[in-house]
């Protein structure tokens, strides 16, 4: 499988990266070179193997339901590059 | 007068609890000296004052008879992808340039409750996306070593643990924290001649660390000598309810049962790992490390592992595809850097953002990591490298039928050259050939020093584990180092 110019900006897009024409012509070769080698996966026989989900087996532990945190507004906000009052600031989505 | 960067963590915390010297005069020389090394660029932000007050407590607590914990009076250098509450934490991205958590890594946290102290926060590959340390936003870290040819061509420290590799061979520190993701602690420890080991998958939180991979990120110690790694990695490990894959279990005393008597112990040799055109120098140091392990009492037998050639290529999907997810939470909105071009909606805000923010290496795993979990690419490469994942696990689960440990090269060359290994992403990712095997499937591995190359650099040597058996793997390092003679250090340049 290889990748060309409109599917690098197809997975640009879902990526939610901007890429201008140059970078993209570039990451066309680079894509390719890197999946054409790990191309070589498909030469193994997987026949009867579950594929791996945790690595050292390890029970999920549950937690009872309740209140463990919060209560930390301001410390959520402390980061945010645009907040306005107690709210993260975005820019406008409503026409 | 002492010469404190000349200690190790077991001196430092032994000389301190013994009245010998204050842990403040520790802080204030490695503070001077972390200072003087700027020219190595191992720091993003360096913290003398809170070296100092750490080291003050230690003091305090000394003389009102307090018990002292395990790491007290120690000054470490701790890896900026562990989120340190008040101080800036990067992950040498542009993205969280400026960030400042509010809380502490669970990591970070043991070690400051074990009475250590920080001297600053270490550069790394961008996001601990890299093995040279050049993806960093805040510029190449250098490692102290040179080569013995008389030109003064900078070399890389390795990576993603860079900062940490190159501060502990210039002495600017005792030990530090590193993360290993593929390789991102035991490489550059091989690169720069210390010791470094990335425990069982769970053995330590994740819980405020910056996530790359999570099925593959593990925190561990780097530091001089193999005693100094079991020390601080008795800190920095245990039960963390934050984190839900942080393993419940009590947290062996890895230094009380350090023993380098190897009678008993069987070590495999995989045979696949003898590349064919090994670097001769890394083979001649592999011989030399099974003559010491024999030394020691241990048997060798030949062993293998039969699907270490798929290693990497399973690895450069799992990583990137976990990046892709772990990484959607830079958005610009919530924390970190904004980039919101004139007249911009929310959908052009993200795409700006993180053109802005991510660099090249880690836009390009990114965009690797959504292709391969793309609808219709899904099976083909993803299962498919996790059903890989699981032979490579079985492999290792196949081997202990005939060994307790295995020894192999940490890297199949000394350190490269800054820029060398840049032009083709793919033989910069070939670095890691030796060390991913034993991140896929979760084990335990350490790198030791192993000799000095023909070009006077260092080489490391690598042994790998069961899950949960640090203590042997501890054991042979120390073996190892009891035998290789390895006192070579960096001269002073910088």
């Amino acid at each position: 499988m290889s990748v060309d110019k409109d599917t690098v900006n197809k997975i640009a897009r879902l990526s939610r990266i901007a890429i201008s024409d140059a970078e993209a012509d570039k990451m066309v070769g680079e894509l390719n070179g890197i999946l054409a080698w790990v191309e070589q996966l498909g030469e193994v026989d997987v026949t009867g193997v579950e594929p791996m989900t945790a690595v050292i087996s390890n029970k999920l532990r549950l937690r009872d339901d309740v209140v463990t945190d919060g209560d930390v507004r301001d410390k959520v906000l402390a980061n945010a590059p645009a907040k306005e009052g107690s709210f993260f600031g975005v820019p406008k989505v409503i026409e | 007068m002492t010469d404190f960067s000349r200690l190790g963590v077991a001196a430092i915390r032994d000389g301190v609890a013994n009245g010998e010297f204050k842990a403040v005069e520790v802080a204030e020389a490695l503070n001077t000296r972390v200072a003087a090394a700027k020219a190595l660029n191992a720091f993003i932000v360096e913290t003398p004052e809170m070296a100092v007050a750490a080291a003050q407590a230690v003091d305090a607590d000394r003389a009102a008879g307090k018990p002292l914990g395990k790491m007290a009076g120690v000054p470490i250098g701790m890896k900026d992808l562990f989120c340190t509450e008040g101080v800036q934490t990067t992950a040498a991205s542009h993205m969280l340039e400026g960030f400042v958590p509010t809380y502490e890594s669970t990591v970070s946290a043991n070690l400051w409750k074990a009475g250590a102290g920080m001297l600053g926060k270490l550069n790394l590959d961008q996001f601990a996306m890299g093995s040279s340390n050049e993806t960093s936003y805040f510029g190449n870290v250098i490692s102290p070593w040179r080569r013995n040819d008389g030109g003064n061509a900078a070399l890389a420290p390795g990576g993603s643990s860079g900062g940490s590799s190159s501060a502990i061979a210039a002495r600017l520190c005792p030990a530090a924290t590193g993360t290993d993701t593929g390789g991102s602690i035991r490489q550059p420890a091989a690169f720069v001649g210390i010791s470094g080991i990335k425990p069982t998958y769970g053995r330590c939180s994740r819980w405020g660390i910056v996530a790359f991979a999570s099925s593959l990120d593990q925190a561990g110690p780097m530091a001089r000598d193999v005693r100094d790694c079991a020390i601080m990695l008795e800190a920095m490990a245990g039960f963390d309810p934050k984190d839900p894959t942080s393993l419940d279990l009590p947290v062996p005393a890895w230094e009380a049962g350090l023993n380098s008597d190897l009678k008993g112990k069987r070590i495999g040799i995989p045979r696949e790992y003898r590349l064919d055109g090994i670097d001769e120098d890394i083979a001649k140091m592999w011989d030399n490390g099974i003559a010491w392990l024999k030394d020691a009492g241990a048997e060798i037998v030949d062993i293998s592992l039969p699907h270490t050639k798929y290693a990497l290529p399973a690895y450069y999907i799992i990583a990137p595809a976990e990046a892709s997810s772990n990484l959607a939470r830079f958005d610009g909105v919530r924390f970190g850097l904004r980039d919101l071009p004139e007249g911009a909606g929310l959908q052009d805000m993200y795409a700006a953002t993180r053109a802005a923010g991510f660099g090249e290496e880690v836009r390009r795993r990114i965009m690797i990591g959504t292709y391969v979990l793309s609808a219709g690419f899904y099976d083909a490469y993803y299962t498919q490298a996790q059903k890989v994942r699981a032979l490579i696990a079985r492999d290792f689960e196949n081997a202990w039928a005939s060994c307790d440990l295995i020894l192999a090269p940490t890297t199949p060359s000394a350190a490269f050259g800054l820029g060398e290994k840049n032009a083709d992403p793919l033989s910069m990712y070939l670095n890691d050939v030796f060390a991913v095997p034993a991140s896929l499937a979760g084990l335990p591995a350490m790198s030791v020093p192993g000799g000095l190359d023909k070009q006077g650099l260092p080489l490391g040597l690598q042994i790998i584990g069961k899950a949960l058996d640090e203590q042997a793997v501890l054991n042979a390092g120390l073996a190892i180092e009891e035998r290789s003679g390895f006192t070579a250090e960096a001269g002073e340049w910088w």
